[in-house]
């Protein structure tokens, strides 16, 4: 039997089918879901494998000798596995599963920053960081009498790059540095950034929250350090997240949590450490998400990663077309490459007001600082209206989300 | 003393108008009307200690007490917020402390704002009647001590 590889053909229609709560009504409305940067909606698949967990092998893992213990095991097991492939680090023992991107970050600096980060040492972050991949470095520097260096970034919403690589020095233990800005779109040229840090001595942690749905990611190509993602922006549960970190890296830093799992042996004078990736597990992990979270990857890959991409795309050209014709509205953030999201200022309106009148028509958006207070101050406005999109989502909804617009401005001015 | 309608006489005077709109759509407009209509907050007033936490949007409140009455003003920069602050003045204003300490502000409810209050970071109608509250209790502490200063003053000329 001949097997011809097949390329998925991709149905938005057919696509939607498959979550659940887009067939929900919000105020009499059909739901229209535009705040997918905030957290995805999931996929029946997805929330068929919880129950389905819960129903057929609940049991602690690692330890237990019984069939139900293996099974979960093996399954929890086998999402490290996904993940791994998924964002194509070299083993297995390099992802650390955490309950989401803000205590990845937060491990790191924990761990890491209080082993390698002294007085007058340096950390570089930028001005576009989510408030996650800020205050756990203001916190360590606090700490250890280091400095916080900011990257400025410029009216279209991207890095200012001639003021990173001055900023760069012999002083410069860390860049932290998002992949994809959560209140603009831009996708940072990351790669890039980590050759100039590693050249001046530095290591680089990505936080790929925003970027892991939308774009490939490959951290031995990018070459970072450290990288940490939310499996709930990835269609899957909330809870958890991975921690990549090069295995060296790993290896030498002080463990975070003590508890069970992270342990070899215990006695009262002395504890020795279980090996990687176990040493940053402390504890029960949320097993029945993590497990899950490989349903999620699947489904992402089953859907096609560059399908999804191709569709959001579209949707972020016809929405930011759409929008532009809007009188009185300034798009923020105007990079050259961005994932599928709008932010917008709309003249003598606030976002809040937008943000309710259409949430009494179905359509939920995000307003407001978007965890990024110290970007909207660059920008001298309070907040924004931020439409995110998805694979599930549509041109019509867009259209919808337009008219919605005209309406509320009409009303509000 | 002036006639004033009672804090649940107010109450019921809303709920009655809002029962006449078949819509959220008009139930919006109405809101967004008391809003433009509500006097803007004179620029000295806009101070950092006025602000309202909580809330998505800037709030503004300041509180006069007067023959024993409390007087709210307050402003937004936020058309819709700035149209709740005007419906719960005009059911606050005018009336004692006490008053407006035990005032249920079933009307919220009523009219189907409860997504207001509701406990997520963008709403601010929770923390504007916590504050206005907050200025209502701090008033009445104040007209006990003035009392009970008097109280004192009196005992001290007798003793005299």
């Amino acid at each position: 039997m001949i097997t011809t590889a097949t390329i998925p053909v991709f149905d938005v229609y057919a696509l939607r089918k498959q979550f659940p709560v887009l067939e929900r009504e919000v105020k009499g409305k059909p739901l229209i879901y535009l705040d997918n940067a905030a957290t995805s909606q999931k996929p029946a698949v997805v929330i068929d494998a919880l129950v389905q967990y819960y129903t057929g092998y609940n049991a602690n893992i690692h330890r237990g000798i019984h069939t139900l213990a293996e099974e979960a095991t093996a399954a929890f097991e086998a999402t490290r596995e996904t993940a791994k492939h998924f964002i194509h680090a070299a083993g297995r023992e390099e992802i650390i599963f955490t309950r989401g991107t803000t205590e990845g970050i937060n491990l790191v600096a924990y761990t890491w920053g209080r082993a390698n980060v002294g007085k007058g040492d340096e950390i570089i972050i930028s001005a576009m960081e989510h408030h996650s991949n800020i205050v756990p470095w203001q916190i360590l520097c606090e700490e250890k009498g280091a400095q916080l260096k900011v990257i400025p970034v410029d009216d279209a919403g991207e890095l200012i790059m001639e003021a990173y690589e001055k900023l760069l020095s012999d002083k410069t233990r860390l860049v932290a540095i998002t992949h994809v800005s959560n209140a603009l779109g831009t996708v940072n040229p990351v790669k890039q950034m980590i050759r100039s840090a590693h050249k001046a001595g530095a290591l680089v942690l990505v936080d790929g929250a925003q970027s892991t749905v939308h774009l490939d990611i490959d951290v031995q190509d990018m070459d970072c350090d450290f990288f940490v993602c939310s499996a709930h922006k990835l269609y899957g549960p909330t809870g958890v997240g991975v921690l990549y970190g090069k295995k060296h890296v790993l290896e030498a830093m002080p463990v975070f949590q003590g508890g069970g799992e992270m342990i070899k042996e215990v006695t009262f004078e002395k504890t020795t450490y279980n090996e990687l990736p176990y040493k940053y597990e402390a504890g029960t992990p949320n097993i029945a998400d993590t497990i899950v979270f490989k349903t999620a990857l699947d489904f992402i890959e089953q859907t096609g990663k560059e399908q999804i991409r191709q569709h959001e795309h579209e949707l972020l050209q016809y929405a930011t077309a759409a929008l532009e014709t809007v009188p009185g509205l300034k798009i923020i953030g105007r990079a050259k490459e961005k994932t599928s999201l709008v932010s917008f200022v709309i003249d003598k309106v606030h976002p809040q007001d937008i943000g309710i009148l259409l949430d009494n028509k179905g359509i939920a958006v995000r307003t407001g600082h978007h965890c990024a207070q110290p970007l909207m101050q660059r920008y001298g406005i309070p907040g924004t209206i931020r439409a995110s999109f998805a694979a599930y989502n549509t041109k019509e909804e867009i259209d919808e989300l337009l008219l919605g617009l005209e309406k509320s401005i009409k009303l509000l001015v | 003393m002036k006639n004033v309608k009672t804090i649940q006489e107010t109450e019921a005077a809303i709920i009655d108008s809002f029962s006449l709109f078949d819509s959220w759509d008009d139930k919006y407009e109405y809101i967004i009307d008391l809003g433009k209509k509500l006097p803007a907050l004179d620029e000295k007033h806009k101070t950092e200690e006025n602000k309202v936490r909580g809330c998505q949007s800037t709030v503004w409140l300041t509180a006069d007490y007067k023959d024993g009455r409390v007087y709210f003003s307050a402003d937004s920069d936020a058309v819709i917020v700035k149209g709740l602050i005007s419906m719960l003045i005009s059911v606050l204003s005018g009336h004692t402390p006490q008053e407006i300490i035990d005032a249920p502000l079933d009307f919220i409810r009523e009219i189907g704002m409860t997504t207001h209050l509701a406990q997520t970071r963008s709403n601010g109608l929770r923390a504007m009647v916590k504050q206005m509250k907050h200025y209502a209790l701090a008033f009445q502490a104040m007209r006990q001590h003035s009392i009970n200063d008097h109280g004192n003053r009196r005992t001290e000329t007798k003793s005299h």
